[in-house]
């Protein structure tokens, strides 16, 4: 593989709760537009793949590469969003007393610093971004409403609205569709793959009709570690993740 | 910057009720029907000053998330360069006529004037440290703290210690600020004689045009674009770091902001009171403070500026009454307000368009102890 279309390299990570290995020597690799599914039952370290990779957890051993020359377990959360990583979190996280607007409007690539939001206006090529996120998101009616009280599904859309604000190179989202129904997993799902038309994505999931609808490559992790990859239809019939997994 | 009803009509009644005070002690005759007498005066001064200290408090508490449980220090900070100034004003007029040295310091035995005493005999110096020293405290502090993460009661007790130590701190003599009776006996500023009718009527239209120009900028701050960051910071933390912003910066910036606007707060309290001494760093008084919030509406401005009036004028009323009810009937009202003002008096107002967005949290308690479990 030519190191240049890798985007994200995970070499050897391993990353220890109280003796717990939540990642055992995880090497995992993301090339550039890549989608990615990442599957595996409860305690696998999906979740702890994440925090690492966005700088929330830094690893005991092994080396997070973006990009191919940024070490990303140097750098802390605002540092490694800066560099194009955005991150979506299982229970919908968005700013619950701001408008649908303002959550966007915040999420909005852009200077970050006091400095600039103690002066900053609204121009009209911020106003013409958000206006088509929101069409994205279908929120353009939702867009005066506060956050808090949107729908379940309507405050993951948000989210995945202000992940696309944010213009990253890498979404990292997790479980996007848990607690929607059927119709809206199936526009998320479209979603995903019309944001991965730009972008590389990892998805973190447990509905496998889900992970099947989104049709890429598959990751399955078991204690830490990778123990099968491939297609869905390579890793629902390998023998060791129907042992972990699938047969259960 | 388009100003709503609420706004308008705080600025018309602080500015207004200054001035008409002020008009009405000093125009009339003492024996006339519109006489405002002169103690009426130097009381609403005090509580325009108190007001500024809720407004700091509601400002980082409301807007931020910061619990402080030490915000009275910073005012009583402010209070202290303040009176270093009217102390230096004093000169030989003093019981032993020293020109240079406080009687406190004659009383003391010393000699020479302390180095940090000096550039307190100009008031350009003075105004200057009343803004400086909680200014540099909050940011040394405010940097140290937020940059660790401390969130929760752990910044909350971090801001009680802070007051307390500075509480020990004055009372000793030889800090030189005049030990346990601080700094009184104030003569003169800017050659006006403080006691005087036409001074202290200055000194609270003085303190309304400040209490205006402080509620304007919080106002300003909320509102922009930092406010709204601020609030998020203030409801999910991490999820703010995520989208690049860093919380700390953001908290450092509304927290030193907040100190100086209660250090200034103090400067104009101490000449209308005429005393300043470490009992102003108790922290009861910071508590009290966070109760004027909670009584007006936190995270509303305007609130803040009435639970102060409110309060203190109860308590004016009550010590005067049932001197020793006082504290009992301060935390009835905390219940009370707890219990059936989730919002404070502002959210009895609540058709008006809110100026912040309202905390998930309901209750000042709830929101104190969501605060203080992180």
């Amino acid at each position: 593989m030519n190191v240049g279309d890798t985007l994200l390299y995970l070499d050897g990570v391993t990353v220890t709760f109280d003796g717990f290995r939540a990642l055992n020597a995880l090497s995992l690799y993301l090339e550039k537009g890549e989608m990615r599914a990442v599957i595996g039952p409860n305690g696998a370290g999906k979740t702890t793949m994440m925090d690492v990779i966005t700088g929330k957890t830094r690893p005991d051993t092994g080396r997070v590469v973006f990009d191919a020359h940024t070490d990303l377990t140097r750098m802390d959360e605002p540092a490694i969003a800066a560099l194009g990583i955005g991150r979506k979190f299982q229970k919908p996280t968005v700013f619950e007393p701001h408008t649908v607007w303002d959550n966007l409007l915040l999420a909005l690539a852009g200077d970050r610093r006091p400095t600039f939001s103690l002066w900053a206006r609204e121009t009209p090529a911020e106003r013409e971004r958000i206006e088509e996120i929101l069409v994205t998101t279908r929120l353009t009616e939702a867009r005066q409403r506060r956050a808090g009280d949107l729908s379940h599904g309507q405050k993951q859309w948000l989210e995945i609205g202000m992940l696309l604000a944010q213009e990253p190179q890498l979404l990292l989202v997790d479980e996007p569709v848990a607690g929607m129904t059927d119709a809206e997993t199936e526009q998320t799902a479209e979603l995903l793959r019309e944001i991965n038309r730009t972008r590389s994505v990892v998805v973190v999931e447990h509905d496998m009709a889900f992970v099947r609808a989104l049709d890429v490559k598959v990751t399955v992790l078991h204690e830490g570690a990778v123990l099968s990859e491939g297609s869905i239809d390579h890793v629902s019939e390998d023998p060791r993740v129907i042992e972990v997994y699938l047969g259960r | 910057m388009t100003l709503e009803r609420s706004t308008y009509l705080t600025l018309l009644l602080v500015l207004g009720g200054a001035l008409a005070l002020a008009v009405l002690n000093q125009a009339t005759d003492a024996g006339s029907a519109l006489h405002v007498p002169t103690y009426v005066i130097a009381l609403a001064g005090k509580y325009l000053c108190f007001a500024m200290l809720a407004l700091a408090v509601d400002l980082v508490w409301g807007f931020a998330g910061i619990l402080s449980l030490g915000h009275a220090a910073f005012f009583a900070l402010g209070g202290y360069a303040m009176g270093m100034y009217l102390m230096r004003q004093i000169g030989t007029r003093g019981v032993y006529g020293n020109a240079m040295l406080p009687d406190f310091m004659v009383f003391l035995g010393w000699h020479e004037l302390p180095w940090y005493w000096h550039g307190f005999e100009w008031f350009g110096f003075a105004l200057l440290m009343v803004v400086l020293v909680p200014g540099v405290l909050a940011l040394v502090f405010g940097y140290l703290a937020f940059r660790s993460r401390v969130t929760g009661v752990y910044l909350s007790i971090m801001t009680q210690a802070l007051t307390y130590a500075l509480l020990l701190a004055f009372f000793r003599n030889d800090m030189g600020f005049g030990g346990n009776n601080g700094l009184t006996d104030f003569k003169d500023i800017l050659g006006f004689n403080v006691q005087a009718d036409f001074t202290r009527s200055a000194l609270l239209v003085v303190s309304a045009l400040f209490l205006c120009g402080q509620f304007l900028l919080a106002r300003f701050v909320v509102q922009s674009r930092f406010g709204k960051v601020l609030i998020a910071v203030r409801d999910t933390e991490s999820r703010t770091r995520f989208l690049g912003y860093r919380p700390e910066s953001y908290k450092l910036v509304v927290w030193v902001l907040s100190a100086v606007m209660a250090g200034i707060g103090g400067a104009l309290y101490v000449p209308q009171v005429g005393i300043i001494n470490p009992s102003e760093f108790s922290p009861a008084n910071s508590i009290e403070a966070v109760i004027w919030v909670a009584v007006g509406g936190r995270g509303t401005l305007v609130g803040a500026i009435l639970g102060a009036v409110l309060v203190n004028f109860g308590k004016t009323w009550f010590t005067g009454a049932l001197p020793e009810l006082w504290l009992y009937a301060l935390g009835a009202l905390f219940i009370f307000v707890t219990l059936f003002l989730p919002r404070g008096v502002m959210g009895l107002f609540a058709r008006r368009r809110k100026l912040a967005p309202e905390p998930e949290v309901e209750t000042p308690a709830t929101a104190a102890a969501h605060e203080v479990t992180g």
